[in-house]
């Protein structure tokens, strides 16, 4: 099942991943980073596609993207 | 399971002091992926501009060199002459390009040096606080045209591309867009091919870039890139110019 | 009428030149002076001015060149890497013989340096810049409200001695606010006593404005005009503001921002009884010699305190001319000596 892992430390908190991810696998964490962002996080679920628009479209290169 | 997407080696993994949703960093990471894929990492070296991205050699894990503002064309000039071995590329803003380095844009371009030119096109001058740009629309409102910008008193965008590829010793020249994945991915393929034909001695060869800048353009980072999509590529069009 | 408003330098710059009369302002952004340009061009249209981003520090100073050849008071305004990009521009103005007004807030340097303030421009503002002997005004604010005030006073050292007047300030006075006094001076109209002016030959003989003198014994003879010229200005324009030197035997020296913290501690130092004050020049070309004609006693000792290496420190040296201790204490690079540095110095340097 594809996923991807976020580097939560380098999130800005742009939001570009959520605005480009076609399944919305992608929220808003809850938490503070040390940037005093709330950085964005994997909703981990099974509508992932592996299509890496997240990753692409990240300016911060935080997004890994496994299939 | 196989990781299809990472981190390019000649990025440094740090943190960038770009604003949240600037583009430098998704075409930073787009030279970073096609110096990997070239294998060119250890005959690269890149000419950072005066802008935004002046600390760019903190991010890419190659040789770089600084250039006062708008000479990186000639910085570059002497680097390539000297040693027509190393790839050399300049990566610059608006300003940089088109405002003070217009002239040595020019020149460059007229030599037909065998050089990559990476243009950053964001329609304003970041760095020092929003100002306008060679490049900012009619009716965009900048530090410096408060009531917005006014073709008498300012004239209009410059489309230096189309400028340059009237001259003969050009080779290539592509305008692109960061403005989604279709357009990154096509933004990283004219990359690829403008530093292929250096490579290849094919000669100069420059790649526009339209990049969002959330900041001064007043505008979430999602909001710029749609307004890169739907009011930036009228002015400055996209595609293969030359 | 006077109204009070709180303003930051470069902002005060900005309105000061436009109550002054000047009409015609070319710039280009560079930190730490972004807020003129930004200001002039909002006000500018305003005051029925001409406002225009150049491309360029370099075209700017040119279209100064322009602006002040037909006649108005002109003036462009960077910060140290684009003031050296102007260099060739005010020979020209020089060599032409053009009044106009440079406004340099200084930064951190040599090459890009940084955005902090230092007085690291000081050998480029009055041993030339730029090529040839020449020289132009240099004034230096060390407040917001003198530096709204020395506007006026550069306009009109400029209209008067057909030369460019510099501002030397720097990006702490650029950024810093204080209340302004502001006044609502008459505006000098377009032309006034510029004869020389291009408006058009109508009625008149044609005027050329260059600085270009070909023939045997021309240059030189236009030179020995130059040299008389700043002689006057050496003679009559030197200025300066003095702190407690009736009594003084350690005179701190220092301008600009850097001005304000040696007063910080002279005045700390006289109310534990020390003999110190403070000569702050305000012209920096002419150097203000007469100070130290006037205050050089027997036992007096000198401290030039500069954000620099060391560069006012020569002008202080030749006005002393041997008849007393110059002591230095500088930083540079954005660095800014510290009250407590001043007076460790001070403490190391009178035993």
């Amino acid at each position: 099942m594809p996923r991807i892992i976020i580097d939560q430390k380098r999130c800005k908190g742009c939001l570009l991943c959520i605005g480009f991810c076609p399944k919305g696998s992608i929220a808003i964490d809850k938490k503070l980073n040390a940037k005093g962002v709330r950085p964005v996080k994997f909703k981990n679920n099974a509508d992932c596609l592996g299509c890496a628009m997240c990753a692409v479209m990240c300016p911060d290169c935080c997004i890994e993207v496994y299939k | 399971m196989k990781q299809i997407f990472t981190h390019p080696k000649s990025l440094r993994k740090i943190s960038t002091h770009y604003c949240p949703g600037c583009g430098h960093g998704i075409a930073h990471r787009l030279i970073s992926e096609v110096v990997d894929e070239l294998k060119i990492r250890e005959k690269v070296v890149g000419v950072a501009p005066v802008g935004c991205a002046v600390v760019a050699y903190d991010y890419w894990d190659f040789d770089c060199c600084e250039a006062a503002h708008g000479r990186a064309l000639a910085v570059a000039t002497g680097i390539k002459r000297s040693r027509p071995d190393i790839v050399v590329f300049t990566y610059q803003g608006d300003g940089d390009l088109a405002a003070i380095g217009t002239n040595e844009t020019l020149h460059a371009a007229n030599r037909g040096e065998n050089l990559t030119v990476i243009f950053i096109n964001n329609a304003v001058y970041g760095m020092t606080g929003g100002q306008m740009a060679p490049t900012t629309l009619l009716g965009q409102k900048t530090a410096t045209t408060p009531l917005g910008r006014d073709s008498k008193l300012q004239g209009y965008p410059l489309r230096i591309s189309e400028i340059l590829a009237q001259l003969p010793a050009v080779r290539y020249i592509e305008r692109v867009a960061l403005s989604s994945p279709k357009e990154v991915l096509k933004a990283r393929g004219a990359i690829k091919e403008a530093f292929q034909n250096q490579i290849d001695h094919l000669g100069f060869s420059l790649v526009e870039i339209l990049s969002p800048c959330p900041t001064y353009w007043g505008l979430s980072p999602k909001a710029a890139m749609d307004w890169i999509r739907d009011v930036m590529v009228k002015e400055f069009p996209l595609g293969r110019i030359k | 009428m006077l109204k009070k408003i709180l303003m930051s330098g470069n902002e005060a710059l900005a309105e000061g030149a436009i109550q002054a009369g000047c009409s015609f302002y070319a710039g280009y952004p560079i930190t730490p002076q972004n807020e003129i340009p930004a200001y002039m061009a909002r006000r500018m249209p305003e005051a029925k001015g001409v406002f225009i981003q150049a491309e360029s520090e370099l075209a700017a100073i040119n279209m100064v060149f322009g602006a002040s050849a037909a006649g108005v008071r002109a003036m462009t305004s960077s910060s140290s890497p684009g003031i050296s990009l102007k260099q060739e521009g005010i020979s020209y103005l020089a060599g032409a013989q053009l009044p106009c007004v440079v406004v340099n807030m200084m930064r951190g340097g040599p090459g890009l340096g940084n955005i902090a303030p230092a007085q690291s421009d000081y050998f480029q503002a009055t041993r030339g810049g730029g090529h040839g002997d020449y020289h132009c005004i240099v004034l230096a604010p060390a407040y917001v409200q003198e530096a709204y005030d020395l506007m006026f006073k550069a306009f009109d050292l400029a209209d008067n001695y057909w030369m460019p007047v510099i501002i030397l300030g720097d990006g702490c006075l650029g950024q810093m606010m204080e209340p302004v006094l502001t006044q609502n001076a008459k505006r000098k109209t377009k032309n006034a006593k510029k004869p020389w002016a291009l408006t058009g030959c109508k009625d008149r003989i044609p005027n050329v404005v260059k600085s270009f003198y070909l023939r045997e014994g021309d240059l030189e003879r236009f030179n020995l005009l130059l040299q008389n010229k700043y002689r006057q200005v050496q003679q009559k324009e030197q200025l300066y503001e003095g702190a407690f030197l009736d009594d003084a035997k350690i005179i701190l020296i220092a301008y600009g921002t850097m001005a304000r913290v040696a007063k910080s501690v002279v005045d700390r130092l006289r109310q534990k009884g020390k003999k110190i004050g403070l000569i702050r020049p305000i012209s920096l070309w002419p150097f203000p010699k007469k100070a130290f004609t006037q205050y050089t006693r027997r036992n007096t000792q000198y401290l030039v305190i500069e954000m620099s290496y060391g560069q006012m420190l020569e002008d202080v040296e030749l006005a002393v001319n041997g008849k007393a201790p110059v002591e230095f204490l500088g930083r540079s690079g954005g660095g800014i000596p510290t009250e407590k540095e001043i007076m460790d110095k001070i403490k190391k340097i009178s035993g």
